[in-house]
């Protein structure tokens, strides 16, 4: 590896050095900062003062409701990928399990006629997205080796032709007027309404932070060692008496169901789903932002993905000699990961076990090699 | 009889690589089982842990028949493998690897008294508690595995070659541990490519040849048995 390489690696490294080492405080002052500092985002008063940071070509609220849905996901399959290292290729199929959970049970166009309101359907979606991720996992995750990459891959296609062919589903003309999430104002207007996209951003963002405690958490339990040593060595897990199966299987059901919860929130701003919204890319992107942001770091995880999703809309509106530079986001996306596998394959903010085990696989490549 | 193996068979695919095989392995024993490279010693080891189904046969520990259990729960029976080659966990620290390996354990107080006993018996990783696994030397490695494995305070405890790779010097001490480790009450099932040493330490051995058992007996008998010295002991 060149020296330039090297450089930029422990020249980063020493950043994470330093955070480690700061004092508590400072460290919960910083994180309250950057929390106030996304939830006031999405007003004017303050985005004007910003630079080029707010779009140009779409409402900036819009945007960020869509950033944030990504993040929401990229915190949920770096579960799956991240900690237990299980390679999860059709992430965005629980995604759609759970927009299409809401439209069917609340849209008028749906054949059931159910009308539930929204926030009825948030639960049952979950749950919904829960099973089928323990259904899909079962049988898989008790084989090694790639055919879990396989089957997701499958099931995400399968649930997109499902949408696209089946009449139950509506295909392209899916289900119009799903309702939006409850609450009012004092003058009766409702919070969440057409219009105003900053609501949904903010309980996006809301709910982001909860799952975020929540993963921290779990990562730092019992369940949380059982992920990493699976991920590390799972023949050596098994020997220390790690139950390898039932742990994979739970990443596997968390990830979906943050995934189903990402959907359901989808759904309900849009109010409007069909089978346009789930195509193979958005899986990839999502997996390639864990990736790029740092698998097995929940911090990692957020900027990838929310860099990933900010860059692609940034990328909206923008000419450069005649061309939409639009055309071009996967162009530039695969570029930006071409060279982090060179300058930094742990990705942006890794875990620093996960440094520890590139750099282990490094040496056995130098070593074999 | 604290193990016993009946008539075992394994497959990896189409290929088998045990032939029926049968060994037990009696309480506070230290039992070698030796044979040339690809004969069968670490799955051999594998079937017992469970990480590999056996095709046929029946493998019973501490009285329970323990054929199609789960590995996991085959280590809350006593019954912990410190498995061949760099089998620790690169990206923990060894502290973290060595708690992983009492990891099926509830008792504190036991639990902080075995690191304590671990990191008597490998001074070496007391050095080295806070480095990654991962960045140890090889010699390092394979004293982490075997620390690790004692730490599930196994009551079998299955070491996969814990000498590969080691400098005669540490040879020895690993041997000098493995012999301490069983007076202080463990029993242990040793595979070893270097032969001399594991039937010297051995109360009992067998001698496997590709999947199938030749021969056993006392450690010290096949010590001097001609045709285990032509074979392994590399001495006509
Ligand atoms: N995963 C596997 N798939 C297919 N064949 C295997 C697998 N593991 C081992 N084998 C084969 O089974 C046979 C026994 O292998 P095993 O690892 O048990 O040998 P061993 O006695 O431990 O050898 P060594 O002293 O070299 O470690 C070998 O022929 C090997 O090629
Ligand atoms: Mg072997």
């Amino acid at each position: 590896m060149s020296g330039a390489a090297e450089r930029i690696r422990s020249d980063w490294r020493s950043v994470g050095e330093r955070w480690r080492r700061a004092p508590k405080w400072m460290r919960w002052a910083v994180l309250a900062a950057v929390v106030l500092f996304f939830y006031a985002l999405p007003n004017k008063e303050f985005y004007q003062y910003l630079g080029p940071i707010p779009t140009t070509g779409s409402n900036f609220g819009q945007v960020l409701f869509t950033v944030s849905i990504y993040v929401l996901l990229a915190v949920g399959l770096n579960i799956v990928v991240g900690f237990a290292g299980l390679l999860d290729l059709g992430y965005f199929g629980f995604f759609a399990v759970g927009a299409y959970t809401v439209a069917v049970l609340t849209s008028p166009s749906s054949d059931l006629k159910t009308h539930w309101p929204w926030l009825a359907v948030v639960p049952l979606a979950v749950a919904l997205t829960m099973i089928s991720g323990i259904s899909l996992g079962t049988p898989t995750l008790r084989l090694r080796g790639d055919y879990l990459a396989i089957v997701t891959l499958g099931f995400a296609e399968m649930i997109r032709i499902a949408a696209t062919s089946s009449t139950f589903l509506k295909g392209q003309r899916g289900f119009n007027q799903i309702p939006h999430p409850p609450g009012e104002y004092a003058d009766g207007k409702p919070v969440f309404g057409v219009l105003d996209a900053r609501p949904y951003y903010w309980l996006v963002l809301t709910l982001i932070i909860l799952v975020v405690f929540g993963v921290r958490n779990l990562t730092r339990s019992r369940v949380g060692r059982a992920w990493v040593s699976i991920r590390e060595d799972e023949d050596a897990a098994q020997l220390m008496g790690v139950p390898t199966f039932k742990f994979k299987l739970w990443a596997f059901a968390a990830g979906a169901a943050i995934g189903g919860l990402a959907g359901a929130l989808y759904a309900g701003k849009v109010n409007f789903v069909n089978s346009q919204n789930f195509e193979l890319l958005n899986s990839i992107i999502i997996l390639a932002a864990v990736i790029l942001g740092g698998s097995g770091n929940i911090v990692g995880a957020i900027v990838g993905g929310g860099l990933v999703a900010y860059l692609i809309e940034r990328f909206r509106g923008i000419e450069l000699f005649g061309w939409e530079l639009y055309e071009f986001r996967f162009l530039f996306f695969g570029v930006v990961l071409v060279v982090m596998m060179i300058f930094r394959p742990e990705g942006l903010i890794p875990n620093r076990r996960r440094a520890a085990e590139f750099k282990d696989r490094r040496k056995e490549v130098s070593v074999g090699g | 009889m604290l193990l016993e193996i009946e008539d075992v068979s394994l497959l990896y695919g189409r290929i088998q690589a045990l032939h029926g095989i049968s060994l037990t392995v009696d309480e506070g024993e230290i039992v070698a089982l030796i044979g040339a490279n690809g004969a069968g010693k670490s799955t051999t080891m594998r079937a017992i842990s469970g990480i590999r189904p056996v095709a046929t046969g029946r493998i019973r520990f501490a009285g329970q028949d323990i054929t199609k259990m789960r590995p996991d729960l085959r280590v809350r029976l006593g019954l912990c493998q410190a498995p061949e080659g760099r089998g620790i966990f690169p990206g923990m620290s060894v502290l973290e690897n060595l708690d992983m390996g009492a990891y099926t354990r509830r008792d504190r107080a036991g639990v902080a008294a075995d690191l304590a006993r671990v990191l008597e018996l490998f001074p070496r990783l007391a050095e080295r508690a806070k480095q990654p696994g991962g960045t140890l030397s090889g010699g390092e490695q394979q004293m982490l595995a075997v620390g690790r494995a004692l730490m599930s305070r196994p009551k079998l405890l299955l070491l996969d070659e814990p000498s590969m790779g080691l400098a005669p010097m540490l040879i020895q001490q690993i041997f000098s541990i493995i012999t301490e480790i069983n007076q202080q009450g463990t029993t242990i099932l040793l595979v070893e490519q270097n032969a001399q040493q594991a039937l010297a330490r051995a109360h009992r051995a067998y001698v496997l040849e590709t999947g199938r058992i030749v021969k056993s007996g006392i450690g010290a008998e096949l010590l001097h048995d001609p045709a285990v010295k032509e074979a392994y002991l590399g001495v006509a």
